[in-house]
């Protein structure tokens, strides 16, 4: 086993594991903290299956942005899109045999790569060229599209130019999900790519990414709006009921 | 057109998306709290030692506290969708009034002393530690944000900058840096029951003085009843409609309302006030305490229905958070919703035929109307989503026959504060004030030019308030600003239904 494929190993469970414990310890800090009061905000569903199916729109169809800014929707969902389907694409390499649907989503698949290029363009774009949203744009903000785009155009180049041995590639990663490990390719692209795989993993649960678990938590999209008809309060006011006049 | 120590913004054919002007209303600060008012609430009087590691603690408690305040501090992506959508910002280029930038004046922090990237690479996220620059900037930005919620409606995670700002004033509260007009205002509230610190013989004085007025006008004796025990309704209403104008006409609306529907009703002595001006330095506890007294004045009075005149932040507070302090009403009668608004209580009416209104008693105006952020984006009304919307407008159109609509993009859910909510109606503000209102003025300009519209309903006390100040810097008059029950109350024939 090559010094290479130990250290890519290493990099790839340390990661995934940053990537799973992180995440869980932040769903569980979002799910434990109350919220002492109804903020939905209005109009809102009713009813908690309305509140559901509202949080659904903003994950499917980024409802919000899209009455907010066109561009910044379109580009954002452009890339969004492609990415989840990239991902689905990448579920050839880690199942075996192969899923009927993932073969049949082959081709799209790569398109998406390129939308996803061109989403992240747009959206670096603005960036750089509105001026107010270049004055709330941080390091970390470019850096996160940098790292994106890494992972993007070095996947493309093994499609189209620096083709590696991506049976070796599914040998490897099989290998690490059943403990029985391969050897990985030295193609220094794939190497790119796996380590921007590494990097966002790992960074997954410290940054702006965690805006994944964190929209399906927002009260003001996921709250009923029944305060009138329903008692609400938290553990932390509930002491105060008997502070009550009568 | 008032003298001004400051310019007034044109307005526009549209509004149009300022460039940025770093510091533009750096100098813009709220006169503090005196050691007084802040102990009064339990807050030290003065900048404590260790103000540094307090306010940090502060933080971390509330973070415990409040969902929204951990999910939004993480969430935003910097997607900038927000940054042209607050009217402070619009009206004054001031970066740090985009809702992503006011955030990030708490999350530097919070990344500072809460988030592995902000202490391992502080330089990548921005994160900051809390020095008296910090805290400088917290006091001018957080009291330059009406908790108005427009953010929050546009903002792809529902990300909300008003609970950014609450938790902030609640952290500077604690640290002896709280806000003269709020905390002067919530402790004449506990102290005496109402935000004018007006006794309980002073109301009923100005309410028999009331009384007097309209049976002169109208020849209909039309009671304003004050701390009736076995009422059936207690009405709880911003206490500047017992004196402002035309807060005032609205209150003569309700009464009469009242008296066609031939309920009895009182007003409480002992909780004359609405507003509840703790939401906005984000104080659960001081909240409850006002919460209470109507709680307690619904009990002693035995009232069977709870209503609320008419405002915007009161009704917030009484539809999404009174049920949560003071509830549960089950002592009130389960047939109507509890509290109610008037709006809802004078639509129900108005739907059996229980009211007979002559809307051409408005004809001398053309009416347009202004959603209160806090009742468009943070109640309801009715028994639907958007009734909010719905029931003034049916109420309007039943009182006037001359409507028009603003800009659709400046109304409903995506209405424009008026510039003066979130506690910062204050003459030490005038100038964001004015500012601020700058995307309302543009709306209602512009139907004032095409349309002929010579009047716009409000139904909050802060709104009113705020817009009969600052329309005469735009040129219009500070009586265009009308209440919606003023209208209802010109349109009633009084006596056709005894
Ligand atoms: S719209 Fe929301 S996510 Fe985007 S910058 Fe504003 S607060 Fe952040
Ligand atoms: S809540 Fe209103 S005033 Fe505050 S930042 Fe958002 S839009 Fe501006």
């Amino acid at each position: 086993m090559s010094f290479l494929t130990i250290l890519y190993a290493f990099l790839l469970y340390l990661s995934a594991g940053v990537l799973v414990i992180g995440l869980a310890l932040k769903i569980r800090q979002y799910a434990v903290t109350p919220a002492p009061l109804k903020i939905p905000t209005t109009p809102a569903p009713l009813t908690p299956a309305g509140a559901a199916m509202r949080v659904a729109r903003e994950v499917v169809f980024f409802e919000s942005l899209f009455k907010s800014n066109k561009w910044i929707w379109l580009f954002g969902a452009l890339f969004h899109a492609a990415l989840a389907l990239v991902l689905l694409r990448h579920l050839r390499y880690f199942v075996e045999p192969v899923w009927g649907w993932v073969v049949l989503i082959q081709p799209f698949g790569v398109y998406a790569g390129f939308a996803m290029v061109i989403g992240l363009a747009g959206l670096w774009a603005r960036r750089l060229l509105v001026e107010r949203i270049r004055y709330i744009t941080g390091i970390s903000d470019h850096l996160m599209i940098l790292l994106l785009l890494t992972l993007a155009s070095s996947g493309l180049l093994m499609k189209y130019v620096a083709r590696t041995d991506i049976v070796a590639v599914k040998a490897f990663i099989l290998g690490l999900i059943y403990f029985d490990w391969r050897p990985l390719p030295a193609d220094p692209v794939l190497l790119i790519h796996l380590l921007a795989v590494a990097l966002l993993m790992a960074v997954f649960p410290f940054s702006k990414l965690l805006h994944v678990p964190g929209v399906f938590f927002s009260p003001t999209r996921n709250q009923a709006d029944d305060a009138r008809e329903k008692r609400h309060l938290a553990k932390w006011a509930a002491p105060l009921d008997s502070q009550r006049d009568a | 057109m008032p003298k001004a120590t400051f310019q007034t913004p044109e307005l526009g054919e549209f509004v149009d998306i300022p460039d940025i002007q770093e510091g533009a209303t750096a100098k813009l600060k709220p006169l503090p709290a005196s050691p007084d008012h802040q102990k009064a609430l339990g807050f030290p009087g003065e900048l404590v030692d260790d103000w540094e590691q307090k306010a940090v603690a502060k933080l971390g408690e509330l973070l415990g506290k409040y969902r929204s305040l951990a999910v939004y501090l993480d969430a935003c992506v910097k997607c900038g969708a927000c940054t042209d959508k607050c009217h402070y910002f619009l009206g004054t280029g001031d970066p740090k009034n985009m809702p992503v930038a006011r955030q990030d004046l708490l999350r530097q922090v919070y990344r500072k002393y809460f988030t592995v990237a902000g202490k391992i690479v502080p330089g990548l996220v921005g994160a900051k530690s809390m020095t008296k620059e910090v805290l400088d900037d917290w006091y001018i930005y957080f009291h330059q944000c009406s908790q108005c919620r427009r953010c929050s409606v546009f903002c792809p995670y529902g990300i909300d900058t008003a609970e950014i700002s609450m938790a902030a004033r609640e952290i500077m509260d604690h640290i002896g840096m709280g806000q003269k007009y709020c905390n002067e205002i919530i402790g004449k509230v506990h102290k005496i029951g109402n935000n004018l610190g007006l006794p309980g013989p002073a109301l009923l004085d100005t309410l028999e003085g009331l009384e007097e007025d309209v049976e002169e006008e109208t020849g209909v004796s039309v009671k304003f009843p004050v701390d009736v025990k076995g009422a059936e309704i207690l009405l709880v209403t911003p206490s500047a409609d017992f004196f402002a104008e035309p807060h005032v006409d609205g209150l003569i609306g309700y009464a009469k309302v009242f008296h066609q529907a031939g309920v009895s009703w009182t007003v409480s002595s002992y909780a004359s006030e609405a507003a509840n001006f703790s939401m906005f330095i984000g104080s659960y506890d001081q909240m409850f305490k006002a919460a209470n007294r109507i709680r307690k004045a619904a009990l002693d009075l035995g009232v069977k229905r709870l209503v609320f005149g008419e405002c915007g932040h009161a009704w917030r507070v009484a539809y999404s958070f009174l049920n949560t302090l003071a509830g549960p009403w089950d002592f009130l009668d389960p047939k109507y919703p509890a509290p109610q608004h008037i709006c809802e209580f004078t639509n129900d009416l108005i739907e059996r035929g229980g009211l007979s209104l002559d809307a051409s008693a408005n004809d001398d105006m053309t009416l347009t109307i202004h959603d209160s952020c806090n009742i468009a984006r943070a109640s309801r009304m009715g028994s639907r989503p958007g009734g909010q919307f719905h029931i003034p407008r049916a109420v309007l159109k039943a009182s006037a026959n001359r409507f028009v609509e603003m800009n659709p993009d400046t109304t409903h859910e995506k209405t424009f504060c008026c510039g003066g909510g979130g506690g910062i109606l204050t003459d030490d503000m005038l100038e964001l004030r004015v500012k601020g209102a700058m995307p309302r003025m543009q709306a209602l300009n512009q139907v004032m030019k095409k349309d002929g519209v010579t009047h716009m309903v409000a139904l909050c006390a802060i709104c009113k308030s705020q817009f009969s100040k600052v329309m005469p810097f735009y040129g219009i008059g500070m009586d265009a600003v009308v209440s919606l029950h003023q209208l209802v109350g010109n349109a009633i024939k009084l006596g056709t239904k005894e």
